[in-house]
């Protein structure tokens, strides 16, 4: 075999799925290749079809039309051949939570044929290579995220295969294992002779990757190297700043400009797309500064061409002068689990119409912490009031006040719409005319009228999400706990969800916000960045990222600040045991 | 197979035995509690049934028919002075049964001629009801006997029933019950055991990369069937552990044979655990499924309760796809009456057919495949 020759080679394939008596188009049409020492990503929001690709890449699913070769197999004539010889990693790596993580590489040592003799050498280099050396007794369940998809990848790599492939190994994964992650699969394409095919939700990541396939709604979109896609876009993306303007402000009103093709509030500014040809307009008070394109503009640009433009945000209005109303008021909170103290002391101050964002790695207390703010779980110790209501003494009361939408929605998906509004409604003892006319306000501002009567299982992840967001507003909370909110929908509807949030925090609704998404948190009017329990850092986004300003990183982005603060913390922290 | 892939897979599920506990609580603790609740609970024998003895005219003879009742230990008998507080101590449920000798009893006893004994018993307990009946019946011959002797005279009965009672002459329920149990129980236990732990891979998503692995499906299957074979047999064992030590059945038969016949029967189980897993990837109807499908048919249908012989032929039919029967009738005979092997043969041909079926059928309808 030729040493370029391709290691995995799709023809045009398709593959539907029968959901309800209904065939959904999973993958429509797709080809490409994987060739030895590159790095191919797959990248699309959820339900693009990756993983779907990921397993008909695997001889997991077959596909109805079209042909996939893996490493010279046919996966219609022979997936057990693919399965021999393919690295593959499930999204939910199949890591067995009650083993260690020696008694895991054991396990796949034996089910890929490793000679004995052979793997003292190779545990000791994927060990090294992923950081886990100290680990090796520890169970499984006891990693956290990054360590348990760092095992993933161990195990998947303890036969070294000529083709790797991982799906969406970053998933929920906190900024610093992702960059552990990707350095680990750099350093095994950079050997020459591995191809690896990855599938990722997060758009920064596919600087990383040597080709990139645009993934959505099943097709390839487009895909060439990633400095092709940014190269189409030159010239065309800016830096606003206005001197008395928060960047949200700038962003409302850039977006009602449509010479903008978008707008993502950054740092001290807005960055912003034109759209093709069109010319910077005089916007008075407001800045611009061309910065470099990246990925995400492309792909911004790519799904804009494919569904036409959203209406702007909904104009923030204030209701009523600024207050300094204190919302959420907490002192000294403490929570443990047995021997484990999950959360050691925290104290914040959130006041009315602010947006709060709560930040830190996979197993930093942020959940934890949430769920004692919603009065869901009782804290060991501390003082912790909502709107003013002493949230252990009257917890229902609080409730009454708050809004929760969680990362997975939470809503009955064998109920349509106006069911689940109705319930929610119902659930919160709304009644009569005041029923009736929160629905319809549910209907108008959440354009759902069209699915009325669709189940919630059948709407688009977009939809599920303004329906969640309707459900946790029905009865008019004025403060609202979003748990993760955007986790894996794609950058469009990210950016509507954003504009609905900010328009709220502008009524007067204060927020407070988890994420993962680094850039995200610049949405956010405070902060706290969470680690092992405590509180590392508070502040405004620029506070924040001034802290982790160096003499080399002269401007940091939040995800740099993140991984700084991080890293000092826990090197401190294990200096102290 | 590739021994180094099947041990592997082994040594896996063994660990995962080990540290999880709830597999272990599946096998022992379950069918400890199990054979406790339905060993005291289910019982087929009357023991002090409460009874009213209303003599309208008390004699010697009344009383001498009476002792009978008194020293059994199958009644707790009061004395009513008339029939109507016997009346309503039966239909507020004080007694079961009034035994009412009328006060020409003594008269016409003594004249020689017949004498009526009066017997009510509540029919809602039928069992009861019939116990009651057959040891009046009992009473009255000894009595009878008694007074002849008394007399100096010998009874004269045209025919004799002279009756033994084979493999279980006391006629403790407990001696065919508890064996019984031990089939129903370990029929759930076996299922649920590799029912739950391969709906778990499917949940938690090892599944797929077991799948996706250089093993194949026999591998897959072999590695979940032996190590939860020798748990489910460790489960049988503190079954027979109970049979014998707490509920004081008799072990007639071989030891060696009775495990041989377990280790087919919990192949069955098994099997048929696995087969549900394959249809529900989700451990919650993977259980719902290995109760409605193992336990209900083995409690109702393997004769351990219900006689197979009256029941109506298309489910007398039914009974036969149903392994606990054949273990059912297997336990029963190796218990009490011993190595009967024209029996066990039979039964054990036919759990051999059924386990084959249920594990061709699971490597059958599995594949390397998620859809």
């Amino acid at each position: 075999m030729d040493a370029n020759a391709p290691l995995l080679d799709l023809q045009d394939v398709r593959k539907t799925f029968r959901a309800r008596g209904v065939r959904v188009t999973a993958v429509a049409g797709v080809s490409f290749m994987v060739r030895p020492g590159t790095i191919t990503g797959l990248l699309g929001p959820d339900g693009a079809g990756k993983t779907t690709l990921m397993r008909l890449c695997a001889g997991l699913l077959l596909p109805d039309a079209g042909r996939v070769v893996a490493l010279g197999f046919d996966s219609r004539e022979n997936a057990g051949g693919i399965q021999q010889s393919v690295g593959y990693m499930p999204q939910r790596f199949g890591l067995y939570e009650d083993l260690t993580v020696q008694e895991n590489l054991d396990l796949y040592a034996d089910l890929h044929g490793v000679p004995k003799a052979a793997r003292t050498a190779r545990y000791g280099e994927l060990l090294r290579l992923t950081g886990l050396g100290p680990f090796g007794r520890r169970l499984a369940r006891d990693l956290s995220g990054g360590m348990k998809q760092k095992l993933g990848l161990a195990c998947t790599l303890i036969r070294p295969p000529r083709l790797l492939l991982l799906d969406e190994p970053t998933v929920g994964v906190d900024p610093i294992s992702r960059r552990e992650l990707w350095l680990i699969v750099s350093a095994l394409a950079a050997r020459g002779d591995t191809g690896i095919l990855i599938s990722t939700a997060y758009l920064d990541e596919a600087e990383r990757c040597g080709h990139v396939l645009l993934v959505h709604n099943g097709e390839i979109l487009d895909q060439g190297p990633p400095a092709a896609f940014r190269v189409r876009m030159t010239g065309r993306s800016f830096f606003a700043t206005a001197a008395a303007l928060p960047g949200r402000a700038i962003q409302a009103r850039i977006m009602s400009d449509a010479a903008f093709l978008d707008a993502v509030v950054q740092r001290d500014g807005v960055r912003v797309v034109m759209r093709p040809g069109a010319q910077l307009p005089a916007l008075p008070g407001i800045a611009f500064a061309p910065v470099p394109p990246r990925f995400e503009d492309a792909f911004v640009e790519r799904l804009r061409a494919a569904s036409p433009m959203p209406p702007a945000p909904p104009a923030a209005t204030p209701s009523g002068p600024a207050t300094s109303e204190v919302m959420v008021e907490v002192r000294d909170l403490r929570r443990s689990f047995g021997p484990f103290e999950a959360v050691r002391g925290i104290s914040l101050r959130v006041e009315r119409g602010r947006i709060f964002g709560l930040l830190g790695a996979n197993g930093a207390g942020k959940t934890t912490t949430f769920r004692m703010l919603c009065g869901l779980l009782p804290p060991s110790s501390g003082s912790l009031a909502v709107a003013g209501i002493d949230v252990r003494a009257a917890p229902a009361t609080a409730r009454s006040h708050m809004g929760y939408m969680s990362q997975r929605f939470s809503l009955y998906g064998d109920l349509s719409v106006t069911q689940n509004l109705a319930f929610f409604a119902a659930a919160y003892g709304l009644k009569g005319a005041r029923r009736r006319a929160r629905l319809r306000w549910a209907s108008d501002t959440f354009e759902l009228a069209p699915f009325w009567n669709t189940n919630a299982d059948d709407l688009a992840l977009g939809f599920k999400q303004r329906l969640a967001l309707s459900c946790a507003l029905i009865h008019e909370p004025k403060i609202l706990f979003l748990d993760e909110p955007t986790s894996g929908v794609d950058p469009l509807a990210r950016r509507e969800f954003w504009g609905r949030i900010n328009a709220l925090a502008a009524g007067g609704v204060t927020i407070m916000v988890t994420t993962h998404f680094m850039e995200e948190a610049e949405y956010c009017d405070d902060l706290v960045l969470m680690s092992l329990g405590s509180i590392l850092a508070a502040g405004t986004p620029a506070e924040i990222r001034a802290r982790s300003r160096t003499p080399e990183r002269p401007n940091p982005t939040m995800d740099d600040a993140f991984v700084a603060l991080i890293e000092a913390h826990e090197a401190q922290v294990r200096r102290a045991t | 197979m590739n021994r180094q892939r099947l041990r592997g897979l082994i040594r896996k599920e063994a660990l995962q035995i080990l540290r999880d506990p709830s597999s272990i609580a599946i096998a022992f603790i379950m069918p400890f509690v199990l054979l406790l609740l339905f060993g005291y609970g289910v019982s087929l024998d009357a023991r002090h049934v409460p009874i009213a003895l209303v003599a309208a005219h008390p004699t010697a003879q009344t009383s001498g028919f009476f002792s009978g009742f008194q020293q059994s230990p199958y009644f707790r008998p009061r004395a009513y002075a008339d029939i109507g507080a016997a009346r309503q101590a039966l239909m507020s449920g004080r007694v079961d049964a009034i035994i009412w000798l009328r006060s020409d009893f003594t008269r016409r006893a003594l004249s020689g001629g017949s004498a009526p004994i009066g017997v009510i018993a509540n029919g809602v307990n039928a069992n009861n009801a019939r116990i009651i009946e057959g040891y009046v019946q009992g009473v009255w011959a000894s009595w009878l006997a008694a007074q002849a002797r008394e007399r100096g005279e010998s009874l004269v009965v045209p025919v004799d029933v002279r009756s033994r009672v084979w493999f279980n002459p006391a006629l403790r329920s407990h001696d065919y019950l508890v064996p019984g149990l031990i089939a129903v129980v370990m029929t759930l236990i076996g299922a649920l055991l590799t029912a739950l732990v391969v709906a778990r891979e499917w949940e938690r998503g090892t599944m797929e990369a077991l799948i996706a692995s250089p093993a194949t499906i026999a591998e897959i299957l072999v590695g979940k069937l032996v190590p939860y074979f020798f748990l489910g047999m460790g489960g049988m064992g503190l079954t027979v552990v109970m049979a014998v030590v707490v509920f004081a059945v008799p072990l007639v038969g071989s030891l060696w044979v009775l495990f041989l016949c377990a280790a087919l029967f919990l192949l069955t189980a098994l099997g048929m655990g696995l087969l549900i897993s394959t249809i529900a990837r989700n451990q919650f109807v993977a259980g719902m499924i290995a109760l409605v499908t193992t336990y209900l048919p083995a409690f109702i249908l393997s004769g351990f309760i219900f006689d197979i012989h009256s029941m109506p032929w298309p489910i007398r039919i039914l009974t036969h796809i149903i392994a606990a029967r054949y273990f059912v009738s297997t336990l029963q005979t190796l218990f009490l009456a011993g190595d009967v092997w024209p029996v066990i043969a039979r039964n054990m041909a036919a759990l051999a057919v059924i386990a084959v079926f249920f594990l061709v059928a699971v490597a059958r309808i599995s594949h390397k495949r998620l859809d």
